[in-house]
């Protein structure tokens, strides 16, 4: 304690730390000059306006009942979104058989778990990946080991922006990686056809390689072959994926020294385990951010099959909104998908932020 | 060229361009098993770009070069042997930051000779240990001081059991307070007859190990010599000029 303190403790000994804030100084904190000054009117302001909207979602918003037409008051219904959770996450999947999406969602969590540590990270791990996306498939797919068939037209919800965004961003991932290091190449054709790759699915707006692909495929492709409209969309973000993180994985390249390839041909190891084992890791290292900022663009971008007849978890609340019975109950439905995004978006991006700062933890100079 | 045992490295008439800038001119250098040999000279003189050369780094475009009897041409194979010879360390350390210590030490044996993980990782361990650093295995390069650094280095070329070892400027990187730590322990290897060729401007490390001094300028040898005879009674004008400027 200093001299100058005002209110000097008496009969007990205050613990160390930050002194507290006196009023005179949290008058300085919130109008000691003209920019704090304006802030603070700024964020007032803001935080009034937000009244009705707080009204809306919370004092006067219904929360439960059965009877839609107790929605007809000004505030929010999320009784509605209780009444329509399972279509809005299932979509159209038969419901008696609701327990394989779900289960499809719980291998998911549990796959996303078992990889987060990068200890783990090996041959191994991609091994297990490939047999957990076959079982989900096996599972919403069924026909076999007695489950009924459900066709790819009646999957819907949530399980299918899950599968679309972690198949998109595993398939794209590795396409990636061979355009990054293609558009490096010293070899004019490896490089030429990374360069064209890239720059045409870049031109290009994703709702445009979308329609591409759900209408000019099938008419392009030879008589008597279809793939499945979820396939072809899979296809185009995973192709929009790969061109977007090829660009992202190629400025990683750039970052890494050419003394790295030199030691590493200097101790004899051939060129591609060079690449793979010395500097794709170190390329990786370097852009987790902008790689984290694509894989949560792409998540998002899933939403854009709904334009393709797709029915993923945007398309099916925009589906269950249309319920003459309930009073248009849009923005309770968006209030609720954009909430199940943001868990998804921010969660990857905390994620991401944990492993850089792990990265930087190996050097303190 | 000829196929001579007697040598370790042999080079005769080499060339080496860059565009229209002739960076090694007519270069004639024999090393013998067990020499050491100190190469000095101004900046930009090619003295990197020599020992470059000699594990392709860098191609030449005249004259040949042989590192114990297998010569330096085309022949993938050929480099490959080359290699196992010649171990390097730069300038720059270049050791791989996102692998530990050991690794470092320990994955290049794996990838290039295709050792078992714990064959190489007991190598990396002995090599550590000679180097005297053994306690810092599991630590990650950033975090090591720049000698620690550059000891790892010589540690991870040690691994791969090289015949030869290329130093390019190994301690100019550093802090002058740990330029001491790793002369000491190149002068240990030098003791143990490992045949060395080092770029440096350590003049009393070239006293004391070296067998030959080898002084260039723009491109050529302008003198070699042993080091009593070099640094005490020089040849040459621009030798005389160089040794002047670099003893202040
Ligand atoms: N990749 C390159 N392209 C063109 N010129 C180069 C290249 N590398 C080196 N040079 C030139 O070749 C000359 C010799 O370079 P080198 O690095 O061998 O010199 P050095 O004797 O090792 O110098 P220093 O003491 O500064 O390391 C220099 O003039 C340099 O500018
Ligand atoms: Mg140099």
């Amino acid at each position: 304690m200093t001299a100058i303190d005002m209110n000097p403790p008496i009969g007990h000994i205050e613990s160390p730390g930050p002194p507290r804030p006196s009023r005179r100084s949290l008058i300085r904190l919130f109008f000691g000059d003209f920019a704090a000054s304006c802030l603070t009117v700024l964020t007032a302001a803001l935080l009034i306006s937000m009244i009705p909207a707080v009204n809306w979602a919370v004092f006067d918003a219904v929360w439960t009942t059965d009877d839609p037409s107790a929605c007809r008051e000004g505030g929010a219904c999320w009784a509605y979104i209780a009444a329509k959770f399972r279509f809005i996450i299932f979509g159209v999947y038969p419901p008696q058989e609701q327990w394989r999406p779900l289960l499809v969602m719980g291998l998911v969590l549990a796959m996303i778990l078992a990889s987060l540590s990068p200890r783990l990270w090996g041959t191994r791990l991609v091994y297990a990946w490939v047999v957990a996306v076959a079982a989900m498939l096996v599972l919403m797919w069924g026909g076999v080991f007695g489950m009924t068939a459900v066709s790819t037209s009646n999957w819907g919800g949530l399980p299918v922006t899950l599968l679309l965004a972690l198949l998109s961003l595993g398939l794209g991932f590795p396409f990636a990686v061979f355009l990054a290091l293609g558009r490096r190449s010293v070899l004019p054709v490896p490089r030429l056809l990374s360069v064209i790759t890239i720059e045409l699915v870049r031109g290009l707006p994703l709702v445009g390689l979308l329609f591409v692909a759900s209408i000019l495929l099938p008419l392009l492709l030879p008589a008597g072959w279809s793939i499945d409209k979820l396939g072809r969309t899979l296809a185009a973000l995973t192709v929009f994926a790969a061109a977007y993180l090829a660009e992202v994985i190629r400025g990683g390249l750039q970052g890494v020294p050419a003394g790295q390839i030199e030691a590493a041909r200097a101790l004899g190891i051939p060129s591609w385990k060079a690449v793979w084992h010395i500097v794709l890791p170190q390329a990786l290292q370097k852009v987790i951010p902008p790689l984290t900022n694509t894989a949560i663009v792409m998540v998002k971008n899933t939403s854009l099959v709904l334009i393709v007849g797709v029915f993923d978890m945007l398309s099916a609340s925009r589906v269950a909104a249309t319920d003459p019975a309930w009073p248009s109950p849009y923005v309770e439905s968006y209030v609720f998908v954009a909430m199940i995004y943001f868990l998804i978006c921010f969660g990857i991006s905390n994620y991401a932020r944990w492993l850089e700062s792990r990265v930087q933890a190996r050097s303190y100079r | 060229m000829t196929d001579h045992p007697s040598c370790a490295i042999e080079i005769s008439g080499l060339d080496k361009w860059y565009g229209n800038f002739q960076v090694l001119k007519n270069i004639d250098l024999s090393v013998a098993p067990g020499e050491r040999i100190v190469v000095c000279g101004p900046s930009g003189s090619g003295k990197s770009t020599l020992i470059r050369c000699i594990n392709r780094l860098e191609e030449h475009q005249g004259g040949s070069i042989a590192v114990n009897g297998i010569s330096l041409n085309d022949s993938l194979k050929n480099l490959d042997a080359i290699r196992r010879e010649v171990g390097m360390v730069f300038q720059h350390f270049n050791l791989f930051p996102h692998l530990t210590v050991r690794e470092n030490c320990a994955l290049p044996q794996i990838l290039s000779r295709g050792k078992r993980r714990k064959e190489a990782e007991e190598m990396a361990m002995h090599f550590l240990t000679k180097v005297r650093i053994p306690e810092q295995a599991n630590k990650f390069p950033g975090q090591l001081s720049g000698g620690q650094q550059q000891r790892v280095a010589i540690a991870r070329a040690l691994c791969m059991t090289p015949k030869i070892m290329l130093f390019d400027e190994p301690t100019s990187a550093l802090d002058p307070e740990m330029v001491k730590e790793v002369l000491d322990t190149m002068v240990a290897l030098a003791e143990e007859g490992m045949t060395m060729i080092v770029v440096t401007h350590e003049m009393g490390f070239a006293r004391r190990v070296a067998d030959r001094v080898v002084f260039m300028e723009t491109g050529e040898i302008v003198e070699a010599d042993k080091p009593t005879a070099f640094f005490d009674t020089p040849r040459h004008a621009r030798t005389k000029n160089f040794l002047a400027s670099i003893m202040h």
